[in-house]
């Protein structure tokens, strides 16, 4: 095992076991890697990817996911002082729930994507329409929707229908759960991407949002 | 076994691990039945009338072998005050939470259920029900169980920040819950439901890890459920139950609802004798299916959870969805006709249970 293996397995067992400590003095440890992504790459990325593995597994649970998540951005943002926080250069993104109230989703996600380093627009709970105007108007390029019902997942089609309308480029990235209880389901609706967890929406931005170089 | 048995007679037989003269298997339509009458789905549960009239033309055009009186999980939350929200192709949500911040829990009454409107509907409902079907057809009613309604209650996230860091707050909104949900489950069984679904997704090891279910929602489930005066199967909404089907059985509960994420030989196996099987048909791809797709489906439920009895074929969730075509409906039960015939002398190994 690496140094970095080592350290991100003892982040994973100390979220796990909400110890907050721990997960504090791991963290503490990425002002010695040689830049601060370097750091979140090799230790934060797998160990938030062992988790979600682990749920999509049914050994880790949803619980645990979201402490996890909670924990890893109050100890990140109380080590960083506010507005220091590294920012990895990528594509204008945004999050919204489509037209249901369930945000727990969001949440989680949004909370994984800024650990990670990406700055995002928080669009909350939106409607198509206004949802597309806002992503329009807000020069959006990756645009990541939440939805927990299978009403909601099909108006991603409708969604689709009016970016394309208005000429607007934007990627659309889906996930909950209709999307994991149908494999096929994000093609049929036009999203460009589906994720079945949060760390897998880490890795399908990373793809999708980091711009070269 | 041929002679023909009422659907009251085979669901009993199969719960009581027993091969009935056929594969017992439930619909459960809480707003279906609203595209078949026309209406809106808010329409419809408008009066216990519409949805004792959809109830029984649903029942005439599928045969299946249970009723199912849900109107929407979210009622129960109605009854607290919460807001419902509605939609034209869905089922009804709760809206904002109506505990706001943690220190609500201290103020909080539960709703007298003679005193709330919308629970008063259910319960009509199922009194006519009742009347139609007699002990024919068995109605299961639905109770939310005191540890699965609080994402509903209170946001799921806040719920989770309760679970781990309140207990106090936590333990007070259970007790309230809990005296909650025992009186509604009896005030269902006196109308004339024969069984209640204690809704318990939150006890799933898809949300909470067993070391916590087994300090919580199994602790809640063992009192709230020997309060509950008739029988109780559990549903976990989709959510996984192998790592707990033991504990599962120890709660007093007689049926398992089973998800679509997992393999449901391996369930009947873990279940055999203890529990009857509730599922697991996948009720979201179910939109798409072919009717071979759907007669595919049913035999391979059959073949792996139907020998030995104990099993009712369902969907995995307990809800058809409003997007699910009638036709895939009908090759379900007719699936079902075809392949539930007991003895399954076409499954290997049919009498090895
Ligand atoms: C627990 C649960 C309940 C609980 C709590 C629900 C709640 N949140 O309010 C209770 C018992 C109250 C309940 C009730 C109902 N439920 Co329910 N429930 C579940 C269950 C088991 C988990 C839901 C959940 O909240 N998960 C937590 C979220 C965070 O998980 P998730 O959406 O999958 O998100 C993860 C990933 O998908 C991903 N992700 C999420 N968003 C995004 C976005 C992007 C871009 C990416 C990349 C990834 C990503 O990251 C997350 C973490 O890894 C699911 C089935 C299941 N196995 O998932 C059914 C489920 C959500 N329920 C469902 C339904 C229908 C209902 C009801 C409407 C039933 C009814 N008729 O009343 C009610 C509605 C209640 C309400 N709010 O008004 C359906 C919804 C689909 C459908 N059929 O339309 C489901 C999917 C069951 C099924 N298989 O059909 N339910």
């Amino acid at each position: 095992m690496t140094g970095y293996e080592r350290l991100s397995y003892q982040l994973e067992q100390a979220l796990l076991a909400l110890d907050r400590l721990v997960v504090k003095q791991i963290l503490a440890e990425s002002g010695q890697a040689g830049n601060i992504f370097e750091f979140t790459d090799r230790v934060i990325v797998p160990a938030m990817e062992m988790m979600g593995e682990g749920w999509e597994q049914g050994t880790i649970a949803l619980s645990q996911y979201y402490m996890s998540s909670r924990i890893l951005e109050e100890t990140l943002s109380a080590l960083l002082p506010s507005g220091t926080s590294p920012q990895r250069p990528h594509q204008k993104m945004a999050i919204t729930i489509l037209n249901d109230y369930h945000a727990l989703g969001k949440r989680i996600v949004s909370s994984a994507l800024q650990v990670n380093g990406f700055r995002l627009t928080d669009y909350g709970r939106r409607e198509v329409d206004e949802l597309a105007e806002a992503v329009k108007e807000d020069g959006i390029r990756v645009l990541l929707v939440s939805v927990l019902m299978l009403p909601s997942a099909l108006l991603v089609k409708q969604l689709r229908r009016r970016l394309d309308e208005m000429a607007c480029p934007t990627k659309i990235v889906v996930g909950g759960a209709p999307f994991r209880f149908d494999g096929q389901l994000w093609r049929e609706v036009g999203a460009d991407a589906m994720g079945k967890t949060a760390s897998e929406a880490v890795e399908i931005v990373t793809e999708l949002a980091v711009e070269s170089g | 076994m041929s002679t023909e048995m009422t659907s009251g007679q085979r669901v009993v037989m199969a719960l009581g691990h027993k091969e009935p003269d056929r594969v017992p298997f439930f619909l459960p339509a809480s707003f279906y039945p609203a595209r078949e009458m026309g209406i809106s789905i808010r329409e419809y549960f408008s009066r216990p009338e519409n949805v004792v009239e959809g109830q029984m033309r649903f029942l005439s055009r599928y045969h299946h072998d249970i009723i199912s009186a849900l109107f929407y999980a979210a009622i129960e939350v109605e009854a607290w005050g919460g807001e419902i929200v509605f939609y034209d192709d869905g089922p009804p949500n709760a809206g904002a939470p109506f505990i706001r911040k943690p220190e609500d829990i201290l103020r909080l009454e539960p709703p007298r259920i003679g005193d709330s409107p919308c629970l008063v509907k259910v319960l009509r409902a199922i009194e006519m029900l009742k009347a139609r079907v007699g002990d024919e057809v068995p109605i299961v009613a639905i109770a939310v169980s005191p540890f699965s309604a609080p994402p509903m209650q209170m946001g799921f996230a806040s719920y989770f920040d309760l679970m781990y860091e309140r207990p106090e707050l936590f333990e007070r909104l259970m007790s309230l819950n809990e005296n909650f949900c025992v009186e509604w489950a009896n005030a269902q069984l006196e109308a004339g439901a024969a069984t209640i679904c204690y809704f318990d997704p939150v006890s799933s090891p898809t949300i909470v890890p067993r070391e916590i279910y087994l300090k919580t929602g199994f602790q809640i489930a063992r009192r709230t459920i020997s309060r509950i005066k008739g029988p109780t199967g559990t549903h976990l909404a989709s959510g996984r139950s192998l790592p707990i089907l033991d504990d599962l059985a120890q709660t007093g509960t007689l049926i398992i609802g089973t998800s679509a994420l997992e393999d449901l030989a391996e369930v009947k196996a873990a279940c055999r004798g203890k529990l009857t099987i509730l599922g697991n048909l996948n009720a979201i791809e179910m939109r798409r299916w072919t009717p071979e797709e759907a007669e595919a489906a049913v035999k391979d439920a059959i073949a792996k959870a139907g020998p030995g009895g104990g099993f009712i074929l369902a969907d995995n969730h307990g809800e058809i969805p409003w997007q699910v075509p009638e036709e895939v409906l009908e090759s379900i039960s007719q699936a079902v006709q075809k392949w539930g015939g007991y003895p399954l002398d076409w499954v290997e190994g049919h009498n090895g249970g």
